[in-house]
């Protein structure tokens, strides 16, 4: 009954995207008589966010219980399975993590025609009609191709499992973060479209505009962040980055994002940089669509494979040439006629921001370059690998001079700037990352882009506060703390990664148990290894003592697992976390004559990544808070405003009425 | 001479068994250079291998068998005095270019380096237009 009332729930919400193009479309018309009809695509919105819902928490509740005549549970659960892993479980696979991305898509149209009342009507039904035209593409793919309910003829008595690796906390967090900065974009593409087809391409616009930007680039820096200690911890080989075609799935939205948030900041405060806002707002959806395309059509695991089973991989392809194309031919129609806004010079604040999504642009297309390229040529049978030695210095050529200028830029003023006004800050930075050079060149031989790396991070990090410098704090605005906050975690993580890249160290050893290993001034003494039991895996547990210089020890307890549902095997990792760094253990195979393989790395400040992730994200909530507080405060006071005169406009009628008595 | 030719038989015969059994088959697999320098050659070398067995890692990531079998033959030939790029060029040449995340200009990927070239282009033929006619006009 569950699966069969999620199925209607499903399609009940398709019918509504049908109401809701209609009914958007029609009041594009702006007669009277299409008006009356126009007044649905609101409400249609909402309640299909609300089935679309609805239809997930009830995979969720049929994975919960582990209803085992649905196909879906039965090829990816299994009853043994911890209750938390059951309910991650609706999304570690393709019909339930599609759901999820439809229920998140559906779930943001909502709250935009809840929510959104400061555009004009048009605008705002051309928008919704262009939300619902793209719900209606991914219903149809749900629906048509990858049915979550589906009954079996006979309920299967055992689940298949889940695959281990994905039995972790951290795929509890990372799909669903993700999807929901993947499908907010959507809404930044709806928008986009709207007040291009309505030629309302302008500062009002972009105040719209803004906060739903912020918000699915905020869920996106999450997910990515989360994302990369997932695999840090639980793929066992202690990399954050391997530049591996779904990190670059994720990252290619993110970088679309972060360029088109700072273009949109220019539109609302400045009025420039119109075209590219359309532009970067197509970009970015479509960057999420074609991540959904390479992570779901299965064109990764195989081409070749791709070729044989195609009918999903061709179906989000289709998807995709439509959304893309059409929204591309309306921005080749439209681009025209709109205006090309204010100007400023190459040394302003927008002319920085223009060179910096230029530099992200460059970046996202090494980037797609490198991920697109190896499927290419497979498809001609000749294969290639694309891997860190390629996409760190081809895309180190565009980020450098981007973390040059992103230092400078917050630092103009608008429209035009002498640099001669800065020329104390200029030569302060440069003074720094020559000083970090320097220094770090006389310790030791490293290479070239880890050492640029922490000069720029140590940089960055002084010139993201340098903007408060002169001001009094307490006045400054909260969305100012937001850059400023988000810039900083820039610095942080980017020092994170090169001091990782430059400082790791890493002992291998075969140990007996009670033999010591030293890796920098870290102690290891294998104590023993025991077998232990899980819920539905067994393993052999190392006990390590870890001490660090004259330190008490500290036990690690490194895993080789191995699960029975289905069979695999995983290495789970034990880490010390320290401030300046991460001590990361795994263990592996017995040799034969009876001793244990320890890998162990010392990974100075690699915990910065993530906690620079963390600030990046805080600053986007705090920019999202300032810019909304300050526009209810403007609405209050515009409110109170016509209130005044409208009682103003009483009394003087009042009065004015009096003497004809 | 007879009874040369047959010890070597059986020597040929015996040795492969002898070999599975008692010694590890690859013991740089999971055992480190002696020497932190030359070990840091060979593991500079081998993050950027693929393990041709897995999806998306290298043979300095994997657990595989065949990933172990590479690390050893990595590691003895460093240790043999072999350059890195000529460890490369071998196994390039012994399993194609996919096993190297370090792809090299030849007829099949020279445009993983002309479009990067012809984007440093774009990007700056973009800026001169969005940026350099402004301070002219402005100028003017």
């Amino acid at each position: 009954m569950i699966a069969e009332l999620g199925l209607a729930a499903l399609w009940l919400a398709t019918a509504l995207a049908f109401l809701q193009i209609a009914a958007g479309v029609l009041g594009l018309r702006g007669d009277a008589h299409s008006a009356r009809f126009a007044v649905y695509a609101r409400p249609a919105a909402v309640v299909q966010a609300f089935l679309a819902v609805l239809s997930f928490f009830l995979l969720l509740y049929a994975f919960a219980v582990t209803d085992l005549s649905i196909k879906l549970v039965a090829t990816n659960s299994h009853s043994m399975k911890p209750f938390i892993y059951k309910l991650t479980g609706t999304w570690g696979n393709h019909e339930g993590s599609m759901l999820l991305w439809v229920g998140v898509l559906a779930l943001s149209g909502g709250l935009l025609a809840g929510m959104e009342k400061r555009l004009p009507e048009k605008t705002m039904s051309a928008t919704l009609a262009v939300q619902g035209f793209v719900a209606l593409g991914f219903y149809a793919f749900l629906l048509l191709s990858s049915n979550p309910f589906e009954r079996l003829p006979v309920p299967a008595a055992e689940g298949t499992g889940l695959n281990p690796l994905l039995q972790d906390i951290g795929l509890a967090v990372h799909p669903p973060t993700l999807y929901v900065g993947y499908v907010g974009l959507s809404v930044a593409f709806s928008l986009a479209m709207g007040a291009l087809i309505t030629r309302q391409v302008n500062p009002d616009f972009a105040k719209v505009m803004r906060p739903w930007v912020l918000f699915a680039w905020v869920f996106l820096t999450l997910g990515i962040t989360a994302g990369s200690y997932w695999a840090y911890y639980e793929l066992g080989w202690g990399g954050w980055w391997f530049w591996d075609p779904v990190e670059n799935a994720s990252l290619m939205p993110w970088l679309a994002a972060t360029a088109l948030l700072h273009s949109v900041s220019v539109l609302a405060a400045r009025d420039a940089l119109r075209t590219w806002t359309i532009m970067l707002g197509v970009l970015a959806f479509s960057m999420s669509m074609l991540g959904t395309f390479l992570v779901r059509s299965g064109v990764l695991t195989s081409v070749h494979a791709f070729a044989v089973d195609p009918e999903r991989g061709t179906f989000i392809l289709v998807l995709l040439a439509l959304y893309i194309g059409g929204s591309l031919a309306i921005f080749a129609v439209r681009a025209g006629s709109i205006a090309e806004g204010k100007r400023f010079t190459f040394t302003s604040r927008e002319g920085a921001l223009v060179f910096n999504n230029v530099m992200l642009s460059a970046i996202l297309a090494i980037v797609l370059l490198g991920t697109l390229y190896p499927l290419l040529t497979e498809a001609f049978d000749v294969r290639v690998s694309v891997g860190p030695p390629y996409f760190n210095p081809a895309g180190a050529i565009f980020a450098i001079p981007m973390f040059i200028v992103m230092a400078i830029g917050p630092l103009l003023r608008w429209k035009d700037d002498k640099p001669k006004r800065i020329q104390f800050e200029l030569c302060l930075l440069a003074a720094i990352a020559i000083a970090v050079v320097s220094l770090v060149a006389i310790l030791g031989d490293y290479a070239i882009l880890p050492l640029l790396g922490l000069a720029l991070a140590i940089a960055l990090g002084v010139a993201a506060f340098l903007p408060l410098r002169g001001r009094k704090l307490s006045r400054v605005p909260t969305a100012v703390w937001g850059m400023v906050m988000a810039h900083f975690g820039v610095a942080v993580a980017l020092f994170g990664m090169a001091s990782e890249s430059a400082f790791t160290q890493e002992r291998l050893a075969a140990v007996s148990p009670g033999s010591t290993e030293q890796l920098g001034d870290w102690t290891l003494t294998l104590e023993g290894v025991e077998p232990i039991a899980g819920p539905n895996w067994t393993a052999i547990e190392a006990r390590v003592l870890a001490a660090r210089g004259n330190e008490d020890p500290i036990v690690l307890t490194p895993q080789a697992r191995d699960f029975w549902a289905p069979a695999q095997a995983t290495s789970e990792s034990a880490l010390i976390t320290r401030w300046d760094g991460q001590l990361y253990a795994v263990i592996g195979e017995q040799t034969e004559d009876g001793r244990w393989q320890l890998r162990v790395w010392w990974k100075p400040f690699v915990t910065f990544i993530w906690y620079g992730g963390l600030l990046i994200s805080l600053g986007g909530v705090l920019s999202i808070v300032g810019r909304v507080r300050l526009d209810l405060k403007r609405r209050s006071a515009v409110r109170k405003g016509n209130q005044r005169r409208e009682d103003q406009a009483k009394i003087t009628g009042k009065v004015q009425v009096e003497p004809a008595e | 001479m007879i009874r040369a030719f047959l010890i070597f038989l059986f020597a040929a015969i015996a040795m492969p068994s002898a070999a599975q059994d008692t010694l590890p088959p690859a013991p740089y697999a999971y055992k480190q250079l002696d020497d932190p320098d030359l070990e840091a050659k060979a593991s500079d070398l081998m993050d950027t291998l693929r393990c041709l067995k897995c999806q998306s890692q290298s043979i300095n990531d994997s657990d595989a068998p065949m990933a172990g079998d590479m690390r050893h033959q990595v590691r003895s030939r460093i240790l043999a005095g072999e350059e890195p790029d000529a460890i490369r060029a071998w196994l390039i040449e012994r399993y194609g270019n996919y096993v190297s995340y370090q792809p090299e200009v030849s007829a099949s990927t020279w445009p993983l380096f002309a479009i990067p070239a012809l984007l440093v282009l774009i990007a700056a033929l973009i800026l001169l237009r969005r940026l350099g006619k402004r301070r002219q006009e402005e100028r003017a």
